[in-house]
This record gives structure tokens, sequence and C-alpha cells, in this order.
């Protein structure tokens, strides 16, 4: 009977602690969301890496297009183009499309990335102190 | 003899079960709109049954068996590299939850989703040498945490209804 009610007691406990962790998840998440969404500011330049090695710079502020190649098969691209302020792949050989499917990044620090072909699109400010020395 | 062939078809099984629903997860992935690539990681379903009713051990051989299979099939060496990093964090994660028996089975399904991508992410990283990656570590942690509970139910369901004596 004891026994019998320790039991739920801990299941009671458990479920709590459920809730918790589901909590604390989602306010992980919504300091997340602030710090992406609402405390960055516009870009202006785009950095393009391919396998952790730079591919180019391009301003943000220009509209630009660029095929990016990677790998020795020639059919493997990514089409970036930058328009309006705004980056993003508007097509790909990539067998997932993810990085199609990727909404325009704008925002410092926002990026789009291509697991497959090991791109990486990141967008800097001009006056970041992680931005790489070759911004001129 | 009679009960360890028992037990390598039994398990067998599951991994044939993981396996189907990795394919159905890959058939519906269209259907749900939301962002490419997010997965709902309905074998852990599977995983997380075993884990309760069966042993760490066997959820641990299940569990990558399904992955080399789904990217033998489907999938290509890359994405292994990804599963592999994701399986083995959240698998850790599972196995020492339910062992403290701090939460119920739903809870240790959600901290094993979201620990399933934060593996693959942590993998992105190293594999891609940038850390820029944040923006989906906070989508994946939502749509991880959501599709966990779903699949923590499912998987609790299957703990309570399937009967012992069945294998
Ligand atoms: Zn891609």
């Amino acid at each position: 009977m004891l026994k019998n009610s320790r039991r739920i007691m801990n299941k009671q406990n458990r479920i709590r602690n459920d809730v918790l962790l589901v909590a604390v998840l989602l306010l992980l998440c919504a300091v997340g969301i602030l710090y992406l969404f609402v405390f960055r500011e516009g870009g202006d330049t785009v950095r393009v890496t391919v396998d952790g090695e730079l591919y180019g710079v391009y301003s943000l502020h220009e509209d630009f297009t660029e095929e990016i190649r990677t790998g020795e098969d020639d059919g493997q691209f990514n089409r970036l183009i930058i328009q309006d302020g705004r980056a993003f792949v508007e097509s790909a050989s990539c067998p997932d499309g993810i990085c199609v499917g990727h909404r325009p990044i704008f925002r410092n620090g926002e990026s789009i990335v291509c697991l497959p072909h090991g791109v990486v699109i990141t967008v800097f400010t001009d006056n970041d102190k992680y931005a790489p020395d070759i911004v001129a | 003899m009679r009960e360890k062939s028992k037990n390598v078809a039994f398990l067998g099984v599951c991994t044939a079960l993981a396996l189907i629903l990795a394919y159905v997860e890959i058939l519906i992935q269209p259907l749900i709109p939301s962002i490419p690539g997010i997965k709902m990681g309905l074998p852990n379903v599977i995983i997380v049954f075993l884990l309760y009713r069966r042993s760490a051990a066997s959820a641990i051989g299940v569990s990558f068996l399904r992955i080399l299979l789904v990217s033998l099939l489907f999938g290509n060496m890359m994405a292994l590299a990804y599963s592999l990093a994701g399986a083995a964090l959240s698998l850790l994660f599972m196995i020492v939850l339910r062992r403290l028996n701090l939460l119920s089975p739903v809870g240790v399904s959600i901290a094993g989703g979201v620990m399933h991508n934060v593996g693959q992410i942590m993998m992105a990283v190293l594999l891609l040498k940038t850390v820029e990656l944040s923006y989906y570590l906070v989508v994946l942690t939502v749509t991880g945490t959501i599709a966990g509970i779903l699949v923590g139910l499912c998987g609790s369901l299957l703990v309570r209804k399937i009967p012992e004596k069945l294998f």
C-alpha cells in the first residue's frame, strides 16, 4: 500500500520533471530566437566557404549571382543569388535541397548551409570582429 | 539456446520496424509544411521501447543497425556521419536519464530527440569548421521537442500495451 502510493508519487514527479524539461527547452529556444531575429542588425557582406575553406566574399548591397561549384563532379553546384540586400540559394544539385528551401538571409551571422556539398554561406557586417581579414 | 535465437529474431523484427519508420519519415517529409531536412525521429519509438522493455545494449544495436541500413539504402556517406553522431549522443542521454529515473519515458524520448539534433549539428560544426549553425540548433530544438513529445507518447504506449509475455 505504502509502496504503491510512493510509486504514484514518483510517477507524478517524473511527469512534473517532463514538463520542466519541455519548459526549459522552449525557454532556451525563445532566447535563441530573440538573439537570432531581434537583436541582430543587417549585414554587409556574404562569405562563402566550402569544407571550411574560403570560397569568396560578396557584397550584400549589390545584386549578384554566383554559381558555387564544388567537388570534381561538374554537375555539382549551388546557385547563390544576392538581390535587394538578401542572399539565397536559387537552385542546387544537392540531394536534399535544404539550402534551396532556406529563406533569404540578410542579418549579421545568419547562414545557409548545404551539408552534402559542404557549402556555408554566412552574412557579416563590415565592422564585425569575426569577419575575415580579406574584406577590404 | 532457444531464448537466444528468439531474442535475435525479436531484435531483427525491431530493426525492420525502425527501418520502415525511417522510410515512412522520408515519404511523409514533403507533406509536412516545415523546414526541409527536419525529421521527426519516428524510429526513436522503437528505440525507446527497447530501452524500457529490453536493454540499453539492444537499443544501441538496433539503432546503429538501422542507421547503417538506411544510409546504405536511401542516403549517402555524409548523411551517415551526421546520423551516427546524432544517434550516439541521443542514446547516451537516454540511457543515463533512464537510469536516473527522473523522467517518464516521454521525457526521456524528448531529451533523446533534442540530443539527436544537437549531435548532428556538432558533427556539422566539426566537418564544416563553422560555428555559424546556431540558427539550425534553435529551429531543431523546437521541432525536436514537439516531435519528441509525439514519439515519446507512442513509445510509452508501446511499453504499456505490449505484454511482456508475447516475446
Ligand atoms: Zn544543398
